[in-house]
């Protein structure tokens, strides 16, 4: 608490103090009133004052004017403990509103202290502590085990490992060595390493993070704007109704003054909006914080609405479903052994850039004997001819062995098949595919349990292999063969199919699929650590590249939206209840002092359920 | 240009998006939001009047709530 809010706090107990006495000493003591009036003097004079001061501003029906008025016309119907009560508990809802707004700022300022204070940049040989933002791109930092990375770089020496958890939620640390990118805003552990700096903190990871919570306030949900307008016409409203409530019992219908009027002050009491008005955002808040907390950055609260509605997922095959990368996954000899054929293959090979050829490269593991390459040609589009240790060998697709007359074997294996003949005496064969995520068939699961009714694939791939991925992880529909071009159009289909009540999810890597990430109703973007295009085109972005995390996103999303609509329905019902009851002469004061501050109290402790995750790891 | 800044003693909700309905009918303005939770206020508007609407924007908040200050 500061200072100002504990003496606020001093305040509200001294004036209790004084209330409850004066209670227990009853009504008919002389003292009662001058106890009653010193209570009232302590709480009240800060919220007349200014009452007072935005009447001269033009401002009429602030909570201040309410209150005021409300507690001023208690006194004068003789209801001298309800009007003190009013004030009191009226500075004890703003006390714990400061004090719950204070903490969920807080809780999520932590979440994103993310932010470097420092970097130690290399300068002629020095060690210099400057501000991350006066590092240049190119230059050299030395980062400490134990400190936070300040700026996006390579590694140009010595090993560590990094937390990440910050970033993505993922708490098992990377290992990273000369070569490899570094995130700003992750932890060196354990070494001491030096960086390149490849981009200005203006534009790093950590910066763009920061500014797209931050700014995630600007894209306004429905139900935002639904209590912004809300508020400006309710207050008003009641405010007229408690004068006309006030006024024409008693001058029509000859009824007592007072009465009456009490009737009207509980109108005035609960015509404050602010539970609602804060609520609201504060639940949307607390949902982006807590999604940060898992590495699901979202964008703006009117995305999370959107997620909420997802009821058809489409995804983008290469890098989302699957790994991206393609790797060795059978290899099939006729005679020699498996480690042979695959040497001879990374052989002929040896001089290809090939991300076929590189994998298998990388699957021999061991140094090419380049001694052993007599002459390497390319055929286009069929594979290559080699001469390795003497012998012609022909590396390639089922064509080059139709030409070569060798007699291929198909293989069950779903991929690319690369076929080895040693001229037209067929070797055997390599399979590569691009591996599924380990967790994407469980993704798929979670998201039918969590009600998503269309699981869709695209995919760039062969037929036959899209179809394998896709029956592997039971998606409902999958389109393969797919140009760049062509994926935007299957997209407007399947837009056009949806029933306007939901909404359709992509989910792509941000390669190469901006134009569809835009597209979409809602584009999520995963493994974007470091990736800026993503960050850009996509309107939530998924740090670590785990696709189940998307319905971690939509649980997370519809929590957050029952949370706010249980905030707007109850402050609604319960305002609602009061006037009425307030109306027919059933309510008292006490009532509408719940009705206001019991209600602002409870919204803002429902309102705070959103930050707590801990349900929705998954 | 897009400029962004922070509030002292931003008292209540509603004052807040009183306050982001006035700055944005200040002329010049292309948009203005009040980020409640975070204190924040981002305006853009014009370069060359941006001076001009900050100081009404300042005025234009001092008259909905008296106490809170905008940082500048």
């Amino acid at each position: 608490m500061s200072r100002e809010q504990k003496l606020n706090l001093f305040r509200i107990i001294a004036s209790l103090v004084l209330l409850v006495t004066a209670m227990l000493m009853g009504e008919e003591k002389p003292a009662y009133l001058w106890l009653c009036l010193a209570s009232y003097a302590i709480v009240a004079y800060s919220v007349l004052w200014t009452a007072l001061r935005n009447i001269a501003g033009g401002q009429v029906f602030d909570e201040n004017f309410l209150m005021a008025v409300a507690s001023l016309g208690a006194f004068f119907t003789g209801n001298y403990s309800e009007a003190v009560a009013v004030m009191v508990f009226y500075r004890i809802g703003e006390l714990f509103e400061e004090i719950a707004v204070g903490k969920s700022r807080r809780s999520i300022a932590a979440l994103m202290d993310i932010r470097p204070d420092h970097a130690v940049v290399l300068r002629d040989g020095v060690e210099q502590t400057v501000s991350p933002e006066q590092v240049r791109v190119g230059e050299h930092i030395v980062i400490r085990p134990g400190e936070r990375i300040p700026l996006d770089g390579v590694v140009c020496d010595g090993t560590t490992t990094v937390n990440t958890s910050s970033l993505t939620g993922e708490s098992l640390p990377a290992d990273k060595t000369v070569g490899d990118t570094v995130i700003s805003g992750c932890v060196n552990i354990s070494g001491l390493v030096t960086v390149e700096v490849k981009s200005e903190f203006a534009e790093s990871t950590v910066s763009k993070i920061l500014e797209m919570v931050e700014n995630s306030a600007e894209k306004k949900t429905r139900s935002e704007s639904f209590i912004t307008r809300f508020a400006r016409y309710y207050t008003p409203c009641v405010v007229i109704a408690a004068v006309l409530l006030a006024l024409i019992a008693p001058l029509f219908f000859a009824q007592p003054w007072n009465e009456w009027i009490n009737r009207a002050l509980i109108f005035l009491v609960v015509s404050c909006p602010c539970a609602l008005v804060v609520s609201v955002p504060l639940s949307f808040f607390g949902g982006i914080g807590g999604a940060s907390k898992l590495g699901i950055l979202i964008k703006g609260s009117s995305y999370l609405e959107a997620l909420s509605k997802a009821d058809t997922v489409v995804f983008d095959k290469t890098g989302t479903l699957t790994e991206g990368s393609f790797t060795v996954t059978a290899v099939h000899p006729e005679s020699m052994s498996e480690e042979e054929l695959l040497s001879i293959a990374a052989c002929a090979e040896s001089y290809s850039t090939h991300p076929i050829a590189e994998s298998i490269i990388k699957a021999h593991g061991r140094d090419i004997d380049k001694t052993r390459i007599g002459g390497i040609k390319e055929l286009a589009g069929r594979g290559l001819e080699a001469e390795i240790d003497g012998q012609l060998i022909y590396v390639g697709n089922y064509r080059l062995m139709e030409e070569v007359g060798a007699k291929w074997l198909p293989c069950e294996h779903i991929g690319t098949i690369v076929h080895v003949a040693l001229k037209n005496e067929y070797l055997g064969h390599i399979v590569i595919s691009d591996e599924i995520k380990s967790d994407a068939k469980r993704a798929i699961k979670a998201l039918g349990e969590c009600g998503v009714k269309r699981t869709v694939m695209l995919t760039g791939d062969m037929k036959q292999v899209g179809e394998a991925v896709s029956k592997e992880l039971g998606l409902s529909e999958t389109y393969t063969e797919l140009l760049p071009g062509d994926k935007v159009e299957v997209l407007e289909k399947l837009l056009s199919q949806e029933d306007g009540k939901h909404t359709l999810v992509f989910v792509g890597d941000g390669i190469n699929d901006a134009p569809v990430l835009t597209r979409a109703d809602l584009g999520i973007a995963m493994g974007a650590l470091g990736s800026d295009a993503a960050i850009e085109a996509a309107d939530v972005v998924l740090m670590d590249d785990k696709p189940s995390k998307i319905a971690v996103a939509i649980k997370l999303a519809r929590k957050t939206m029952r949370i706010v609509r249980e905030n707007i329905a109850f402050s609604l019902g319960v305002k609602g209840v009061v006037l009425l009851l307030g109306a027919a002469g059933y309510a008292n004061m006490w009532f509408a002092v719940f009705g206001d501050v019991g209600v602002l109290i409870i919204a803002i402790i429902n309102a705070m359920r959103a930050l707590d995750t801990r349900r929705l790891r998954g | 240009m897009k400029k962004t800044f922070e509030f002292e003693k931003l008292g209540c909700a509603h004052c807040a998006s009183k306050m982001e309905t006035a700055i944005r009918k200040i002329d010049g303005v292309s948009s203005a939001s009040i980020n409640y939770i975070m204190k924040k206020l981002t305006i853009e508007a014009e370069d060359a009047v941006f001076d001009e609407v900050l100081s009404k924007a300042v005025k234009a908040c001092k008259k909905i709530e008296p106490d809170c200050k905008i940082v500048l």
